[in-house]
Formats: C-alpha cells, structure tokens, sequence
C-alpha cells in the first residue's frame, strides 16, 4: 500500500538530537520503529479533527511518540462535563479555549511536537485549504456532516483518513480513503435521517471508551507513518465495552462509491448539512421564536411568572426517569416514548407546558399532543437547562 | 442463528444485545427478529420492505450487499448476523445539535413512526 512511509521514502528525514535519542530510547530499540522510524515520526504531520474525546487521547500519545507536527481543529472552549474522558483537559481549563488547554499539555509532553491551532469548524470552504499541509487525518468529531465531509476531504486529497466514532459502550474504528481501500461512504453512501439520530435520552458515553477508541486510532496513525504492521483498511472494528468484545468486519471498496468509485460523482467537497438533511440551526438569539412547527414556545420567564402568579399550569416532562433524578422542576415525568401509551393521564383541557433538558424532545412531544386533540400545549423553550440558568442556578445543569 | 443487536437498536428488543432466530434465509432470520420485535421493523425495513439504506447488515464478517443472492443468501445455525448501525460519536457530550430545540428537523406530525424513533 502506498504508506505515508513510501510517500516519504528518499526524502531526508529530520536528525534526532541527542534529547530525542534519551526520550524515545524504547522505540529506537524496537527493529520496527529504530532511527528511521523515530526520524519518520518527526517528519509527520497529522491532523487531529477535534480535540474531544477521541482527539484528547489521540494528541497525548500522538505527542509522546514523537510526531513531528500535530494540527488541532476545534473552536470549542473546556465545558466542566468534558473532563470525565477528555483527559488533555485538566479542572483549571474550564471555560478556556480547547486549543490552548491542548497545546499546553502537549508542549509539557513534549516541547519538540510542533503545535497547528486551527480555531474553527471544519467546512466545505476551509477543510481542502487546512488538510493540504498534513499527511494524515485522524477524525475524532461527533456528528455525521463533519464525517462525511472529512472523509470525503480525504478521499479528494489523497491523505488516509483514520476514523473512530463512540456511542454509549460501542466503538468502531477503521482507516479510509487509502488509495486501494474503502471509504466512510463505501460503508455508508448515506447518513441516517436526522430523526433516526440518537436523541438526548440515548446519549452519554462511558468515560473510558474514546480513550480505548482514540488509541486504537493513533496506534493506526503510528503504523501508517512507520508503514509497519496490518493497518485497519478494509477492516472495521467494532468495539464492545460491557462485553468487552472485540470484533470485525469486512469492508470493501464499493466501485459505485459517489467519492471513490470508478466514476465518482462528488469531485468538490458538498454541502453537508444538506446531504444529512439538516437546517443549520437559527442564529442564536435570546428572543425565543414564538412557534415552532405550530407548537407555541415560552420561554422559563414566562413559566416562572405563571407559577408564580398562581396560574393553573401543568408541567410535562418527557424526559426518562434516569434523567429526572439528576434534576427536576416538579413536573410530572412521562417519558417521551412512552407518551402514546400513557396519553390517558393527561387531562387534555389543561394549560400543559412540556419540557426536557434543551427543548428537542418536548417539542417533538407537543407537536404529538397536538396531533391528538390537545388544545393548550406549549414548550418550554431551552428546557430544564433554561431553567437552571434563567430562574433557578439551584438545578444542576447536565 | 445469532442476531447481534446494536446498542441504539437494543430498546426495541427488551435491552438483549444478541437474539437467537430460525430462518433458512438472511430475509428469513430478519423476519423473524422482526416478528418477535415488531417495533424494530421500522428501524430496518422501509414500507416497501426493503431493507433500509443506511442499515449495513453483516454475515458473518461480510456485507451482505456484496454476496450474490443478497437477502436470500442461506444461512445456518453457526452464522451470524449483525446488524451495524452508523455511529457518529466522538466526544460524547449529549449533542447540543441532537438536543437543541433550534435543531431544524421538522417531523411531518403526520408520522408517529418517525417521532418515535426519538
């Protein structure tokens, strides 16, 4: 296969110096790294897509083991809910930006890594600009536009795209868009319909898993940039933390692929929001729209001045139970799945207002109300997050 | 034969992570499973029956979009199937995109199947 290793045969590699030669002395005995190896390392340039759970643990080891130049996307700042598996981050970062936090530890790792901060969303306009200067692409980003576009990105620009992706206990990982191999789209042309995205309520991830799932992706660019080993092209391995199975597919490159096939179709990045089915969210303002998809939307001000004001108001939240017992504003819980079987509880010639954490799921709730012959349903704007921030810092926010 | 159900499929078959169904066939083996979990048919199928284009059913380790007879391959009791979901996670924050209410996935009321994927 054409690795990142063959690409830069011939090319002079950069000298270690006699710092590097003490700190990587475990690898420089080993017969598959050695000098050349470590000098190949050095030579590297990986971009990390998101510096999250799978892009924290991929930049540390990444940056221990030597390669030469790591580029970081993200725009996002540390959030106190990240530290449980982005362990790049540490407690003082929250509300700094993510980069930052990064290339500090990064820097105390291991001060010869070469740090690229590139503070921004990748898109369709920026992605061929920043991918041009690296080597290989490693994807740790959490929605299905930014997949495909990375992937395709790849595919257009030739670099290997090593790919990981977690949900709950679950990880797959893989390497695409190698000159030979199958592509994200040969696994899938298609991304699900946005109402098929898990929603909050089948959310979460288990702490440990980005990491178990980040490491096999860097163990994957390491071997790429050494061009030892049996790289995962061709090959998806799923990953089962409660079982603690490991298991794998087959994947073949589909010579009907739109990006990699015979006759590809996409030759230019897309609009990926698009191609997902998404509507990029309304800017946000802090003036809630006053209906949405004919469902009437208030905001936690105006609940709060009913109760207040004694109005008969019945709070629905349609959240699960798991989630209720971290907090709640005392509404009475029925969970979004279970509303059609349970609509017999709802008196239908009460003022119900829905809520859940951000909005999404009472808004879908509300609009089924509707559907069946509720009059007086609105939606709790922002939800129980809202809530916390607007009316009550003495709910957690989660 | 062994159906390997994936995490966010697992709600529609009482939290079981593999189910044992019978069948000569794949068409035969998911017919099954969906007969006994009905409500995950329209996770896999579309009305017509098909399956649906973004579900990558495995035999064994190969996609049965490239065996010859497809969905009517045979199959016997030591084969497997699994059933492999596409999975964007990466950070796992509960997704402020997933959760937003300013998320612009506009169900058609009209389909409580879809809302009730959520």
């Amino acid at each position: 296969m054409a690795t990142v290793a063959e690409a830069t045969a011939g090319v002079t590699l950069p000298a270690l110096t006699h710092e590097e030669i003490a700190r990587y002395s475990r690898h420089l005995i080993l017969p598959e790294v050695g000098m050349e190896g470590q000098q190949r390392l050095k030579a590297a340039k990986v971009l990390l897509v998101g510096t999250g759970g799978l892009g924290a643990p991929m930049a540390l080891y990444l940056a221990a083991a030597g390669v030469g130049t790591l580029g970081l996307v993200d725009f996002d700042v540390v959030d106190a809910s990240n530290l449980h598996r982005q362990v790049i981050h540490s407690t003082p970062d929250v509300g700094r930006p993510k980069l930052d936090s990064a290339a500090d530890k990064i820097a105390a790792l291991n001060p010869n890594v070469k740090v690229v901060k590139h503070e921004t969303m990748l898109t369709s306009a920026n992605a061929m600009e920043i991918l041009k200067d690296y080597d290989i692409v490693a994807d740790g980003t959490d929605n299905f536009q930014t997949r495909y576009l990375v992937n395709d990105a790849c595919v257009l620009s030739g670099k290997p795209n090593v790919y990981g992706s977690i949900f709950r206990f679950e990880g797959q990982a893989s390497v695409f868009a190698t000159e030979e191999g199958p592509c994200y789209r040969c696994l899938y042309p298609e991304p699900p319909p946005p109402g098929l995205v898990p929603s909050c309520a089948e959310g979460g991830v288990l702490g440990i898993l980005p990491g178990l799932v980040g490491i096999i992706q860097s163990t994957e660019v390491i071997k790429l940039i050494l061009g030892q080993g049996d790289p995962l092209i061709g090959r998806l391995l799923l990953v089962d933390a409660l079982g603690m199975r490991f298991r794998e597919l087959k994947l073949r490159k589909n010579p009907d692929c739109p990006v990699c096939g015979t006759h590809p179709t996409v030759t230019a990045l897309i609009d990926y929001d698009q191609f997902c089915g998404i509507v990029p969210p309304a800017k946000e303002t802090t003036q809630v729209a006053n209906m949405q998809n004919g469902v009437p939307q208030i905001g936690p001000e105006e609940l709060n001045r009913r109760q207040t004001a004694g109005e008969d108001v019945f709070v629905l939240d349609v959240r699960e139970p798991h989630e209720f017992q971290i907090a709640n504003i005392g509404g009475y819980l029925v969970p979004l799945n279970d509303l059609p079987k349970r609509i017999g509880e709802l008196d239908r010639e009460k003022n119900i207002v829905v809520h859940c954490k951000s909005g999404g799921r009472s808004q879908r709730a509300s609009e089924f109300l509707q559907q069946q012959g509720f009059q007086h349903v609105e939606n709790l704007a922002g939800g129980i997050t809202a809530w916390s921030e607007k009316i009550d810092p003495s709910i957690p926010k989660y | 034969m062994k159906i390997f159900i994936p995490t966010p499929l697992r709600a529609y078959t009482g939290k079981q992570d593999t189910v044992e169904v019978g069948g000569a066939t794949i068409h035969e083996a998911l017919g099954g499973l969906t007969s006994r979990y009905p409500d995950l048919r329209k996770h896999l199928f579309t009305d017509e029956g098909k399956l649906r284009s973004f579900v990558n059913v495995y035999l064994n380790d190969e996609d049965i979009r490239y065996l010859d007879a497809k969905e009517q391959t045979a199959v016997s009791e030591k084969d497997s199937l699994s059933i492999i979901p596409s999975i964007a996670g990466g950070t796992g924050r509960p997704g402020n995109d997933e959760c937003g209410a300013s998320w612009g996935f506009a169900p058609s009321s009209s389909r409580l199947d879809e809302w009730r994927y959520w």
